[in-house]
């Protein structure tokens, strides 16, 4: 099954919790069921983007990571 | 013939970085320090001017009191600099030229990027410490709400700190069981720094401040009396302060020396511009995702000093570069304090909050004159 992301952001080399704020930000503009894909480097934002998609029910749908870059990938939630 | 040495902006990192350059350059460099006001503002001051526990007055000196004799300060503002002719056009149309330059310019705020703000507190400028303060004095009762509207921001322990600050000045009013104190933070916690705030979440919840988590500020409705966040959540309040956007200075954004919010590329140890010769920048003014604060603008001024010192010198550069090193106090009422200390290989790490750092932060305040601009503490 292919997915299509909507928004794919590059969070690389930002800090907690900008990772966290720019996502916020930039969810404000997906349509619900919309995907977005994160790229972010601070090890702190695993839990965050974890404790964030509960908090705020936009479904975390993946995290892993290669050669230090965490990719997550965020769905809008539906209304 | 000495090299010509400008630096932008008469602040903590700029003052200290001028004297130190004066000083060991031994006049192999004739210093120069642009500043629009000619006033040094003690920025962490702020917090206690907006509790009332600090006048205005105290935290204002004159800068050409603070910089050593052979240093020229002009009192004027940049508004353009061009890095490949090697100068700065200043306001008044006078353009100065440099071998080497320091941007040490700071951040502004920007509360208008907030739609409805427009009548909200701050403690982020002298007028809005001021203004938040009469504010408080005529408040008689409600809800209080502290939010935070844009990252990054100047002093990240400021809103927990003002919350604690605020709960001691209400209560020495006497009318604390008639307020609601709420603090709604970006993240799932009180402060970016879990091991902080594991040592603080406890004392907010003992002190009756609600805590609201993952509460990024987008829009205010003073009509509503309602802040509402990026997540989608709205909270009431009757006195609301929020940590304005804050970005880079015009001149930085104009000159096309920043990034899209102004903030100057630099590289994270020698505090060089990554793209043009002869620039290095500290403090607020650089895009290093580290704490924008007065000590990160100390322990970075005396790296830009030397190498600043050596390209006048025509030495290679020192050996010494910027660690990460960071330094907060953070109060948390009830006349205690506790410490944040880390660099980009460490850790943060706090200790109990006690009377000792609270003091310590109250005597920094204090001797800060007379030491950290001259550039006397390392």
């Amino acid at each position: 099954m292919s997915v299509t992301i909507a928004m794919s952001l590059n969070l690389r080399g930002l800090s907690c919790p900008m990772p966290i704020v720019k996502t916020a930000k930039a969810m404000k503009e997906l349509g619900p069921g919309q995907l977005v894909e994160v790229f972010a480097t601070d090890p702190g934002s695993v839990p965050d983007f974890k404790a964030w998609s509960q908090s705020t029910g936009n479904p975390l749908m993946e995290t892993n990571q290669e050669d230090g870059v965490y990719r997550f990938i965020l769905k809008k939630k539906e209304l | 013939v000495a090299s010509e040495v400008v630096v932008l902006g008469g602040g903590v990192g700029g003052t200290i970085c001028a004297n130190l350059v004066a000083k060991q350059s031994q006049g192999r460099a004739h210093v120069t320090v642009v500043d629009a006001t000619g006033t040094h503002v003690y920025q962490p001051g702020f917090l206690y001017v907006a509790v009332g526990q600090e006048k205005p007055a105290s935290l204002q000196h004159s800068e050409a009191s603070l910089l050593r004799s052979e240093v020229s300060l002009v009192v004027d503002r940049a508004s353009r600099v061009d890095p490949g002719a090697q100068t700065v056009l200043l306001e008044s149309g006078r353009t100065l030229r440099y071998d080497q330059l320091l941007l040490a310019t700071g951040s502004r705020t920007m509360m208008e990027e907030v739609p409805g703000a427009d009548d909200v507190h701050d403690f982020y400028t002298m007028a809005g410490a001021m203004r938040l303060f009469e504010a408080l004095k005529t408040f008689e009762g409600g809800t209080i709400v502290l939010g935070v509207a844009g990252i990054p921001y100047k002093c990240p322990p400021a809103p927990v700190e003002f919350v604690f600050l605020l709960d001691d000045y209400l209560k020495a009013r006497g009318i604390r069981e008639k307020a609601q104190i709420k603090l709604l933070s970006p993240l799932n916690r009180a402060f970016t720094i879990e091991a902080t705030s594991k040592l603080v979440q406890p004392i907010l919840a003992e002190r009756g401040i609600e805590l609201t988590g993952f509460f990024n500020v987008e829009s205010v409705d003073p009509v509503a009396k309602t802040v509402t966040s990026l997540e989608g959540e709205t909270v009431g309040y009757d006195l609301l302060v929020l940590v304005p956007p804050h970005r880079g200075q015009k001149v930085i954004e104009d000159s096309g020396l920043g990034d899209e919010r102004g903030w100057v590329p630099v590289d994270k140890n020698t505090l060089k511009h990554t793209m043009f010769q002869h620039i290095w920048a500290i403090g607020d003014t650089t895009n290093i995702p580290i704490s924008k604060s007065g000590s990160v603008a100390h322990y970075e001024a005396s790296v830009a000093a030397a190498e600043i010192t050596a390209a006048a010198r025509g030495e290679a550069p020192p050996a010494h570069v910027y660690d990460g090193k960071v330094m907060c106090f953070l109060e948390t009422g009830h006349g205690q304090a506790t410490t944040i200390r880390f660099d980009y290989d460490h850790p943060p790490v706090s200790p109990s909050p006690s009377r000792l750092w609270h003091w310590a932060k109250l005597l920094f305040n204090k001797t800060y004159w007379h030491t950290v601009p001259q550039g006397r503490l390392p």
